[in-house]
């Protein structure tokens, strides 16, 4: 079986995101990008199915510009098999729709029998792209996943909902998209690095896949949100008592 | 303008106030027709928000556990006409929007703050770093909508409750079991007060300080994401990015250092408390009162002395 794990080149989740002062969009410039942690989840995820034998390849794919390539080798260092760059002309992000798109071309040409998703990138955080995949490809859906694990032609998935957990089946080929608690996800070690310099990888471009990447949302201001002054301190348990006493909240 | 709106349902019963706020930002949209999933009682729940004008009801199994191949299926039986699809930015809306907007290929605007007009929209990103207004260029607009930014609407409504069909049920999922926790407390995402703990509580024993000091004030308790991956709180608990977004009147920040991804879910609290020994957490300059002190002193004298 065949795993296909899309991961998305993103700031870095330690990095204070700036906004532009003109309002058009996110300084970008010189800021540390890495693989969207909920990609590196799924990577992890599909590299344990193939060292438990249920995979026999995992396939990486990246959209976005030439740099996205190094978030590949980073996915093929913890020990993916082989990567595909599809190099997008977007100045800023590419919509989930336009990525589904795609993947669906890709699948149509790979096809794995599990597609893992990180649930959200933690820039645009649509949490769309593994839903709309599912749609497009007519395959069913296993969302923000905190367990799972493949039998019998299908995958069993606990998955994390508003009041609690689920736990669902979904036929193979299928779609998962990972939450947080489903794995934590391992360091490459420095021969898997060097040893992922060699994996193959590649590159097309969207054209090669005759896909509309024109966007559907047209971004018209991005600003900063209303601020949040620090209030006072209060000395003691008392003195916070008295506080929220004057404001009538308790 | 006519509007489809997913209303939110848990355990076969109308989540009211989620509705209640989603029903809000629809009916800044157009007409509101509500689509509930669940029992009959679910639907005439919802006809009685009065910024609802009609209700549609299923009362399938199939799209009782909302598995999103089914609910999406019936969303968009019932879509003719309209202009807009909305639902709370919640898992379970989460989960369905996304393949509705695709199968009408139209991409999904999530977890808006703000209606400007009936194709422009607020949307926070980068864990509410920034926020960024789009025009949404599709013939149906299909949204989801954060509910700690709108107001519930009033009860007082009549509108005519209609049972709907599920024209096919998907053979590729198959729900199994739900495990959801069940307690006495108000519901995380209305609640008017709630007290959370982080990773400073130290376990799952001591996070009874946490639930005590919220039971003493009615309010519902909620964790950081520190405090849910060292297992000292349930998932459904987490307050954040990628957990639950809550705006209570009062949010108590117990142990919490006040990661951006935690305040992407709180800030926008009427008021703030922190509670930390560590008197450079980044939480305290978000708070509107802020408590230097070990925890384990504090929030046992402030539960006796509320």
């Amino acid at each position: 079986m065949k795993i296909l794990v899309p991961v998305k080149r993103v700031i870095d989740y330690n990095v204070k995101v700036k906004v532009k002062a003109d309002g058009s969009g996110i300084d970008l410039a010189n800021v540390k990008m890495s693989m969207n942690p909920f990609d590196e989840i799924s990577v992890e995820a599909a590299i344990r199915l193939k060292e438990a034998g249920t995979a026999s390849e995992v396939v990486l794919v990246s959209i976005g510009d030439k740099k996205a390539s190094e978030t590949i080798r980073a996915g093929l260092a913890m020990g993916a098999d082989r990567g595909i760059l599809i190099e997008a002309d977007t100045d800023g992000d590419i919509e989930p729709l336009v990525v589904a798109k795609l993947l669906v071309k890709v699948v149509e040409e790979e096809t794995p029998q599990l597609v893992i998703l990180g649930k959200q990138a933690i820039d645009n955080d649509m949490n769309a792209t593994g839903q709309m995949l599912a749609a497009l490809l007519g395959w069913g859906q296993a969302t923000f996943a905190s367990e799972m694990e493949i039998a019998d032609g299908k995958a069993v998935v606990t998955r994390e909902v508003d009041g609690g957990l689920q736990t669902m089946t979904v036929t193979l080929p299928a779609i998962i998209t990972t939450d947080l608690r489903l794995n934590e996800p391992r360091y490459a070690s420095l021969p898997n690095i060097m040893k992922a310099k060699k994996k193959p990888m590649s590159e097309k471009t969207t054209a090669d896949y005759g896909v509309d990447t024109s966007p559907r949302l047209k971004v018209i201001a991005t600003e900063e949100p209303a601020g949040r002054e620090a209030g006072i301190r209060v000395g003691s348990v008392d003195g916070l008592v008295e506080k929220l006493k004057e404001m009538g909240l308790v | 303008m006519a509007v489809l709106l997913l209303a939110e349902v848990s355990g076969g019963t109308l989540a009211l106030d989620a509705t209640a706020k989603v029903a809000t930002a629809a009916a800044q949209l157009g007409e509101v027709t509500a689509l509930v999933c669940g029992p009959r009682a679910a639907g005439e729940a919802a006809g009685k928000i009065a910024a609802i004008s009609k209700v549609l009801v299923c009362e399938d199994e199939a799209v009782a556990n909302g598995l999103a191949e089914n609910v999406s299926q019936l969303l968009l039986d019932n879509a003719d006409g309209m202009t807009h699809i909305i639902s709370s930015a919640s898992n379970a809306g989460k989960n369905v929007l996304p393949r509705v907007a695709a199968l009408l290929d139209a991409m999904v605007i999530t977890d808006v703050i703000k209606i400007v007009d009936a194709q422009t929209f607020k949307r926070p990103i980068y864990a509410g770093n920034a926020v960024q207004t789009v025009v949404s260029l599709d013939a149906v607009k299909v949204l989801s909508v954060r509910t700690a930014a709108f107001e519930a609407a009033g009860e007082g409504g009549y509108a005519a409750v209609e049972v709907v069909a599920l024209t096919g049920v998907s053979a590729l999922t198959a729900h199994v079991e739900d495990k959801l926790v069940a307690s006495g407390r108000p519901e995380l995402t209305s609640a008017k007060i709630v007290v959370s703990g982080g990773r400073g509580v130290g376990s799952e024993t001591d996070f009874a300080l946490i639930s005590a000091l919220a039971d003493k004030l009615g309010g519902a308790v909620g964790a950081s994401r520190a405090a849910v991956d060292s297992g000292f709180a349930p998932n459904d608990l987490q307050v954040g990015q990628t957990g639950k977004v809550v705006a209570p009147d009062l949010y108590i920040a117990v142990g919490i250092s006040g990661a951006i991804q935690h305040l992407a879910g709180m800030k926008d609290s009427k008021i703030i408390v922190a509670i930390n020994k560590d008197e450079e957490a980044p939480i305290f300059q978000v708070a509107d009162f802020g408590l230097v002190a070990d925890l384990f002193e504090a929030v046992p004298e402030l539960t006796e002395k509320l």
